[in-house]
């Protein structure tokens, strides 16, 4: 093939390329961003909570042990 | 108080309104870059995902679809950079045959291949102006590069297709 100005060479790779058909999404993509939304909040298992809850009451019955615990956050 | 404004405190309603508003606007943008309708899909999926995230840094004196716009390219070249190089544009979504006859399909399947070679950056400003032929300066904005740094990638992706087409024996 011979050599093509810039303009040629530029219809030369937008015909191997076939045209966008379609401008919308095949359906409503609302209920995936609202999952993605929700699978992204941080979520506490019941271990987490039993921890807590152990760092509180130790807070109450030894309220000498909070520097040590804020030392070791 | 206004719908960007209560998008920015975290409105989910509002959220919803302007996903509504610009998703086709979006999608439609996105599937240019990668010309594909399903990973385009995932990909508006997550643009919208980081404009939910990043809503405190928006600026409701500006146009919302112009950033919309640009966090879209944003996550359309991560795409890019992720997939392999030598992974073609999706064959099966290709739509009907060009109207110049000319071009052979054995060539334009050649040419997509050189096509997907090119850098990512390259790639995909080249798709926006060569293929898609959008205006240097919406693809300047949406890249939030100069005009001219578009010019120059251009220039840049023409001079290695015309190189790669020559190995290939394509072109002169």
């Amino acid at each position: 093939m011979k050599h093509l100005n810039d303009e040629q060479f530029g219809k030369f790779i937008k015909d191997a390329f076939p045209p966008v058909t379609g401008d919308e999404p095949s359906r409503d993509l609302w209920p995936r961003m609202l999952r993605k939304l929700d699978d992204s909040r941080p979520r506490f298992s019941w271990f987490d909570w039993v921890l807590v809850s152990l760092m509180a009451l130790l807070c109450l019955i030894a309220p000498g042990a909070i520097p040590g615990l804020l030392y070791n956050l | 108080m206004e719908l960007q404004e209560r998008f920015i405190n975290g409105d989910l309603e509002a959220f919803e309104v302007l996903f509504r508003q610009f998703q086709k606007e979006v999608y439609s943008w996105i599937v240019r870059i990668v010309r594909d309708p399903g990973t385009a899909e995932d990909l508006t999926v997550e643009t919208f995902w980081r404009i939910y995230r990043a809503r405190a840094r928006f600026d409701p004196g500006r146009s919302f679809g112009a950033w919309a716009r640009r966090i879209a390219t944003n996550v359309s070249y991560d795409h890019l950079k992720s997939v392999r190089k030598e992974v073609e544009f999706s064959e099966e979504w290709m739509g009907e045959t060009p109207p110049d006859p000319a071009v052979r399909q054995d060539t334009r399947k050649r040419i997509r291949a050189a096509f997907a070679g090119l850098p990512p950056k390259l790639r995909l400003t080249a798709t926006l102006a060569l293929i898609e032929e959008r205006p240097y300066e919406e693809i300047a904005e949406s890249l939030g590069v100069p005009v001219g740094t578009v010019k120059s990638r251009v220039f840049r992706a023409v001079r290695i297709l015309r190189q790669k087409l020559k190995e290939l024996g394509i072109e002169q």
